[in-house]
């Protein structure tokens, strides 16, 4: 067989003469330029929303330097303005969305990729992915009108009768039990999350070698043991990108957590119940009402730190997947 | 070993290690191997050779049950690993694992240092010690030759290393875990003639302690490293048999066909 098409190759260039004619270079030219520029413009975007956030929120910089983001204090009519509630509320919310998030996600691909029966697959991988498409107020107004009260009535109290009565962590499942609140943001942002994480998670744990994966069964590994020791290191980075996809969804998600969060700039408790507020739910209250001046710097300025913010957990990220080559070697 | 070699094709001396009996083998509704009946010997080599979708490679991985991983393929009659039947449902397949390594077309290192890729499989199975376990894992890496060029970076990735090591370090996973037969499927096809001629040294070095079965497309190979032929086509079992023997007085037409050239 491998002869023959030897002979067939030979016998070509002997007779036929070359199907192509020499192609001019233009073209190619043309479309790496277009390209090029594409990708240029996504860079100039990005710095001129950084600029424009800079400038905006510079009246608020020079009025309240670094201590904008350590006071908690946010009082438009006198005109003070810190970021440390919105700040809070947002980074806790998310902490809690992916501390829930990841472990379902990592169970439901887990589940879709190895255990599944062939005819459940597609079905939940589609329902999972419809999960994604249900828009950002349902599940604000879902959360507001169905899960909260169902929340505050039955699940909070059972929760402080048990995580409660824990030493340390039991602060954070104290205190009055109303339903909406930062845990209810974060459970709310956890469902919103956990299609996309899932989703990904599926995707590489499916393009994951069969032969790899076989070798692990082959020395006598559980499906545990499998994914857990051998697919999730080999999947890493699609595994933390899958994860940060999320956290960068539920940092910017708004809607669902205007409604839940309970919007107020008080927080005097380490409790999860309390209601608290969060950056993207601050801009969107505020900015209609928002006088221009200092009030409207000040919010400019925390969009920039949830910017920031959206950076810095970018780098975490990146360290991370490096911390993890380190411990298997190079 | 009472039941003597009397079966059609099973022509061997010395203590039988694997023997199939009137086996069968189906993917859904397909019919992949028909009626195997033959026996392998302890600490020899046997080589399945055959065109490609002869059943060879499904008639390898039959033996560690690595089709159970597959919902539509399911065996029928019995597999004896040292006279026990391991197609008997009450039969632990992790264990059996353990009893039977593998090895794979292509090198598949774990993403974790090369010390672990080994201390991993065996970590399964036995607790133990830093110490008892740095020892089985030089014990392994000696024994698939890989020691000499991989002392000094036993804490680098597996996948640092070249496909011809990473091959090796493969069979020394599989070895470490002290298993009784070590099925090869195809294991050089992926590597260099070079890298070739080391993996056959390791497999006759290695019969000594365990026994091995190779699936291979490469005839010179089966011929250069094999005790046992076992000559294989549609799925049936044609001719098995003392590997010269088989090659140079072949007593099938069929096997005469393929082993010279004609077909295949």
């Amino acid at each position: 067989m491998n002869t023959e098409a030897i002979d067939m190759n030979s016998r070509q260039a002997d007779t036929a003469p070359p199907i192509r004619k020499p192609v001019s270079q233009v073209g190619a030219k043309i479309f790496g330029g277009i390209s090029m520029l594409f990708a240029v413009l996504a860079l100039m975007l990005l710095a001129g929303i950084i600029v424009a956030l800079t400038v905006e929120s510079w009246p608020s910089i020079k009025a309240f330097g670094p201590g904008f983001i350590f006071s908690s204090e946010w009082n438009p009519p006198a005109e003070r303005f810190g970021a440390l509630i919105p700040i809070y509320g947002t980074i806790v919310s998310s902490i809690i969305a992916l501390v829930i998030a990841v472990p379902v996600s990592f169970g439901i691909a887990l589940f879709l990729t190895e255990l599944s029966p062939l005819w459940l697959r597609r079905p939940l991988g589609t329902a999972v992915e419809l999960l994604a498409a249900v828009p950002s107020i349902v599940f604000g107004m879902w959360g507001l009108l169905v899960f909260a009260p169902i929340f505050g009535e039955y699940i909070q109290p059972a929760l402080a009768a048990t995580l409660g009565q824990l030493p340390f962590i039991g602060t954070l499942f104290s205190g009055p039990t109303m339903g909406i609140g930062l845990l209810c943001a974060g459970i709310i942002l956890a469902i919103m999350i956990i299609p996309y994480i899932a989703s990904v998670m599926r995707d590489v744990f499916e393009v994951t070698p069969a032969m790899l994966k076989e070798s692990g069964y082959g020395l006598g590994c559980t499906t545990w043991e499998v994914m857990w020791r051998i697919v999730l290191p080999y999947t890493k980075n699609g595994v933390v990108g899958g994860i940060m996809l999320g956290l960068g969804r539920a940092l910017g998600e708004t809607m669902a957590v205007t409604f839940v969060i309970g919007n107020t700039n008080f927080l005097s408790t380490a409790s999860l119940f309390a209601p608290g507020n969060s950056i993207t739910s601050a801009l969107a209250n505020e900015f209609a009402e928002a006088e221009r001046g200092l009030h409207t710097s000040a919010l400019m300025e925390l969009g920039l730190i949830l910017f920031v913010i959206t950076l810095i957990v970018l780098i975490l990220s990146k360290l991370l997947l490096l911390r993890l080559s380190a411990n298997e070697g190079r | 070993m009472q039941t003597a070699t009397q079966s059609h094709q099973g022509v061997i001396t010395g203590q039988a290690q694997v023997a199939f009996r009137n086996f069968n083998f189906y993917y859904g509704e397909f019919l992949a191997l028909k009626n195997i009946n033959f026996e392998m010997e302890k600490q020899k080599v046997t080589a399945f050779i055959g065109p490609s979708g002869c059943g060879k490679s499904t008639l390898l991985r039959t033996i560690n049950r690595m089709y159970d991983l597959y919902p539509n393929q399911r065996a029928e009659g019995e597999i004896l690993l040292n006279n026990q039947n391991l197609l008997d449902p009450k039969v632990d397949v992790t264990s059996l694992r353990a009893r039977v390594g593998m090895v794979f077309q292509k090198p598949t290192p774990f993403p974790m240092s090369i010390f672990d890729n080994i201390a991993f499989g065996v970590g399964l199975h036995e607790k133990l010690s830093r110490a008892d376990m740095e020892e089985r894992v030089h014990w392994a890496l000696v024994k698939a030759a890989l020691w000499p060029e991989v002392k000094d970076k036993l804490n680098q990735s597996g996948m640092s290393l070249s496909g011809g090591q990473q091959q090796r370090l493969c069979i020394a996973r599989g070895i470490a875990v002290k298993p009784e037969v070590l099925l090869l499927d195809e294991p050089t096809s992926a590597l260099d003639p070079i890298s070739t001629s080391r993996i056959e040294e390791l497999v006759i070095e290695l019969k000594n302690d365990f026994t091995i079965v190779i699936v291979t497309h490469n005839m010179q190979q089966a011929a250069r490293i094999s005790d046992y032929t076992a000559y294989m086509y549609l799925g049936e079992l044609i001719e098995y048999g003392v590997t010269d023997e088989l090659f140079l007085r072949p007593k099938k037409k069929e096997t005469e066909d393929y082993i010279t050239g004609r077909f295949g």
